[in-house]
């Protein structure tokens, strides 16, 4: 199960970075959207994967091998709802500048800098 | 009574901006609230200083969660005197802003996100948790992007792609290291990961570690623009309200560098001999590429954005260094730095405004029209190129005496001739703008007389700040050097931090 | 968009949805739910509603500006933090007036619960601002 994680984070990464790398605006943000998918299922294994196992500990029968952290999914929560914030107000962003350049590719919006 | 303090430079920013959000109809409510908002914040940032210098470092656990499992808030001097530079900032932008901002943006709601900004900045000095680093600096970047897109023009859209893409990848690169580090120890505390590597490297991988580290110096990299993910820096901060960029320069960037030197100084001090050598020759490149673009440019205020990414590089050569005296002439370097880049990027907008144009082809003769104007440009440009008797003399005089002592002849040889390409590139402005006659082309305005008042306070009060500094270098370097060995012997924070409330 | 059966049913949908998003809010103490969900529920109800009809009439039906929610629901946060402050103990520690009922999966009213309340007005606040901002546009 951690082979097919550890593939699926890398394929997640790699295929957000090439998307970034287009020059498509809106390609950019979904490859902003693949990346931080890709970091959450990081964060997600370093919690190493169990089975089946209590999240909270008893206090009677303490055994610290046989409990699942949950701190990482918190921190995924918490990641997640940023990156909705963030990618929100990037969508907003990037409707604002195809409205005002009228493209979306991003070799385009530098050249109306220049003009 | 510590408890309060160290929770105060957050909460007094959110609950002006919840005020301010409130009272959006009203345009003078909301700048009353911003302006009381940002003294309250400043003076309690200056208490906070005082607490820490006197009684040592502080801390407090935030929803009484004890220390490794919960959130920490520490202030040890270095962090204590960054929210209080954070404070004074935050408080002459506010009165800037006041004549600065047009009102259309006002309305838009630019005065909460300007408190919100400032709490994300200062909740990043103040934590004690890798995580909820990354959680503030989220904070500080959503509010960037909303100052940096507030007015939306054309140029400006382009900037802001730029900067919020490049701002996202780091994040996004923070937070992987961020997960690798808690895979490794099961700790995002940083007193407690710093005690955990610090023992034993046998049980925590090397080489895990040193990929993780490069992977934080990429990422703080990009967001404090060291070399060589820089570029979106001089693409945006030319662009938005005069106001906003010196904020941004003023503060932005310095959570990065300031995250550098907390994560490198606490964390990752198995490997210096690496690691810290990395740092010195970013150091070195960052100082040589940004001066030599700022030499190339012809806009005041992308002269001044070049600058920046110039002065970053000294920041961290304090890191590379490594001895208590180089982070000594860090802090130093970053409390100079703050005050005189934010002042000259006021006195640009001051500029703009007078003169309706940032080029300094078109400008010209300002010296004539506005001597007062002058004279304050001319304390942080002479400061920001090191001549005594300015604050940014001694900052430099530290970082070359830490060199030398270390023998890293090469770095002071690039720390000195940066020096003289920046006061080459300040004496350029000077002719251009205000010493040279004003070019008499056709369809040129010409100067308009707006009274200055909100603007030439804070840059007076700014320059009065860079003159003190420099007038009083001794105990403010003494200052430096007590923080200095803070971060170079970080057992007392360790201490504060895991054994709880002192 | 007009859709005779999106707007017949919208009228049966919101108010489910609404009374779902209270509920999330409610058990989200110690089962899955909280303040973050259900706001996002509540928000979607309303984003409903906006493709319905449009989004001035979803604006205009939902009367108050969503900026103003933001404000509200930060302030109830901030007040839910300070109450630890008032009590003498750190910022945001939590405090509950029936802690007993924990174990039973009935509600517990705290501090947190306050906390989430306000993170339910703040997240409906942000999603809507931006929703209409860019419906309008």
């Amino acid at each position: 199960m951690q082979v097919v994680l550890a593939v699926v984070i890398g394929v997640l990464f790699s295929s957000g970075i090439y998307m970034m790398l287009r020059r498509n605006l809106l390609k950019l943000l979904i490859g902003l959207g693949l990346l931080s998918h890709s970091i959450n299922l990081l964060i997600f294994a370093s919690a190493r994967l169990m089975r089946g196992r209590p999240p909270i500990v008893d206090t009677e029968g303490i055994s610290t091998s046989g409990y699942a952290d949950p701190l990482p999914q918190a921190l995924i929560l918490t990641a997640i709802v940023i990156s909705f914030g963030v990618t929100a107000f990037a969508v907003g962003l990037a409707h604002r500048t195809h409205k005002l350049v009228g493209a979306d590719d991003l070799d385009r919006i530098s050249e109306t800098e220049r003009l | 009574m510590t408890d309060l303090l160290l929770v105060f430079p957050v909460l007094v920013p959110m609950l002006t901006a919840v005020l301010a959000l409130l009272a959006y109809r009203s345009l003078h409510g909301q700048r009353t609230v911003s302006m009381v908002g940002a003294a309250l914040v400043f003076a309690a940032d200056i208490a906070l200083l005082i607490e820490v210098v006197r009684n040592g470092i502080a801390a407090t656990r935030i929803g009484n969660w004890p220390a490794p499992y919960g959130i920490t808030f520490v202030a040890d001097e270095f962090s204590a005197l960054m929210l209080a530079l954070t404070g004074l900032i935050g408080f002459a932008v506010a009165l800037y802003s006041l004549a600065g901002i047009e009102r259309e943006s006002e309305a838009f709601g630019y005065h909460p996100v300007y408190h919100f900004l400032l709490m994300g900045v200062s909740g990043a000095f103040l934590t004690g948790d890798l995580f909820n680093l990354y959680v503030w600096f989220e904070v500080m970047l959503v509010a960037s992007f909303v100052l940096m897109a507030l007015g939306g023009e054309r140029r400006q859209m382009q900037g802001a792609i730029k900067y919020v893409a490049l701002n996202l990848i780091s994040s996004i690169l923070f937070l992987a290291a961020v997960g690798i580090l808690y895979g490794m120890a099961g700790t995002l505390n940083m007193a407690d990961l710093a005690s955990k590597f610090s023992v034993s490297d046998s049980e925590y991988s090397r080489s895990v570690l040193r990929t993780t580290s490069m992977l934080f110096i990429v990422a703080f990299g990009i967001k404090a623009a060291a070399f060589p993910l820089f570029f979106w820096l001089p693409a945006s901060y030319h662009l938005p309200a005069p106001a906003v960029s010196a904020l941004f320069a003023g503060l932005l960037t310095k959570v990065g560098v300031y995250a550098l030197i907390r994560v490198f100084t606490l964390i990752f001090v198995q490997d210096t001999g690496y690691t810290h050598t990395v740092i010195l020759v970013i150091a070195g490149l960052t100082m040589a590429t940004g001066v030599l673009g700022a030499v190339s440019q012809n806009e005041f205020r992308r002269i001044l954005s070049f600058h920046i990414v110039s002065q970053i590089g000294y920041m961290i050569m304090g890191l590379g260094l490594f001895t208590p005296l180089g982070l000594a002439a860090s802090v130093f370097y970053i409390a100079h730095h703050i005050i005189v880049k934010t002042n000259l990027f006021l006195v640009s907008g001051a500029v703009e405004r007078i003169g309706h144009s940032s080029d300094l082809k078109v400008l010209g003769g300002l010296y004539r029209a506005r001597p007062e104007l002058s004279m304050l440009f001319l304390v942080p440009a002479l400061s920001l190129a090191g001549l005594p008797p300015l604050s940014g003399f001694f900052a430099k005089l530290g970082l070359v005496k830490a060199g030398l002592i270390q023998e890293q002849y090469l770095i002071v040889g690039v720390a000195l001739a940066v020096s003289l390409l920046t006061l080459f590139s300040m004496m350029k402005i000077w002719n251009e703008a205000f010493w040279k006659a004003k070019p008499e082309r056709a369809g040129m305005l010409a100067y308009s007389d707006v009274h200055l008042r909100y603007q030439l306070t804070p840059i007076g009060l700014l320059a009065a700040v860079t003159l003190s500094i420099g007038i009083l270098a001794g105990p403010v370097f003494g200052f430096a050097e007590r923080a200095g060995n803070q971060l170079f012997q970080p057992a007392d924070y360790i201490r504060v931090v895991l054994g709880g409330v002192r | 968009m007009k859709s005779l059966i999106l707007h017949t049913a919208i009228r049966i949908v919101m108010p489910l949805l609404l009374f779902f998003s209270v509920f999330l809010l409610v058990r989200g103490h110690n089962r899955p739910g909280g303040g973050f969900v259900a706001g996002l529920v509540a928000a979607a109800s309303w984003a409903l509603y906006a493709v319905a009809h449009d989004a001035p009439a979803a604006r205009q039906a939902f009367r108050i500006d969503p900026r103003v929610l933001i404000g509200v629901g930060l302030g109830v946060i901030l007040l839910s933090g300070v109450a630890g402050l008032l009590a003498g103990r750190p910022f945001l520690a939590g405090m509950w007036l029936n802690p007993e009922f924990a174990a039973s999966g009935e509600v517990v009213v705290g501090t947190p619960l306050i906390f989430d309340t306000g993170v339910y007005l703040a997240v409906v606040g942000v999603v809507l601002t931006i929703i209409f901002v860019l419906e309008e546009e």
